[in-house]
């Protein structure tokens, strides 16, 4: 049950082993990890920026409550913050319960909120400036399938 | 004292990303004002769709009294992973 917010690279592999670590009561464990995707060409560095206090917080809040709502027995949430080259790690997300479908569900509810909801804002930069991403249609009606 | 801190592109728009206000607006529509009056790029941007507040890192809707030392955050529609 952490969250982490990190400005330094992180290896996906390593976190889903050290998270499966000591489970005999657990039967499935889910994993999601997003990579910055660029448009070749227009975009060169991904900035992610984050309040501290308030981002961690509001996560854990979420991720509490899934916790409550998927009956799972534990989960992980590593997201970097900073400046992210395009196709490095940006957001890992472990959920780990008794069966597939609760570990499923909440890793996939977890990250339709860190897309829309989480306090995060990302801006891409480029060769012709950089702009700030707001959520699309999708992740806005992505996220409220679970409301 | 009040502290504002601005995220995302209202950063950018206003051209600092904390301020200290002195002395300090009792409510926070009147910070609101004091913001659009000292900074009238701010104006447009903090009404703008999606944009909350949050002070002493809670969402905040309507108005409310500032106590001292308060932490008052602006924050632009969000976007993660």
């Amino acid at each position: 049950m952490v969250v982490r917010l990190q400005t330094e690279p992180f290896e996906p592999g390593a976190l889903l082993t050290g998270f499966c670590e000591g489970r005999t009561e657990t039967g499935a464990v889910v994993s999601f990890t997003g990579l910055a995707r660029a448009s070749a060409g227009s975009v060169t560095t991904l900035e992610l920026e984050a309040y501290p206090g308030f981002t961690d917080a509001e996560i854990a809040r979420i991720a509490e409550a899934a916790s409550a709502r998927f009956a799972l027995q534990d989960w992980l949430i590593v997201h970097r913050i900073g400046q992210i080259a395009p196709g490095a790690a940006i957001v890992f997300v472990a959920t780990a319960a008794s069966h597939r479908r609760e570990a499923f569900e909440a890793a996939d509810h977890l990250m339709d909120y860190l897309k829309s909801r989480a306090p995060f804002w990302k801006r891409e930069h480029g060769p012709d400036g950089s702009r700030w991403i707001e959520p699309t249609e999708r992740d806005v009606s992505d996220a409220a399938r679970w409301d | 004292v009040v502290r504002v801190l601005l995220f995302g592109r209202l950063a950018d728009i206003a051209g600092w990303r904390e301020r200290v206000l002195e002395p300090a607006p009792a409510t926070l529509a009147a910070l609101r004002e004091r913001l659009k009056a000292d900074f009238p790029e701010l104006t447009e941007a903090l009404g703008g769709r999606g944009v909350q507040a949050a002070v002493n890192k809670v969402i905040t809707r309507g108005d409310l009294a500032l106590a001292a030392g308060a932490e008052v955050a602006f924050l632009p529609p969000m976007s993660g992973g």
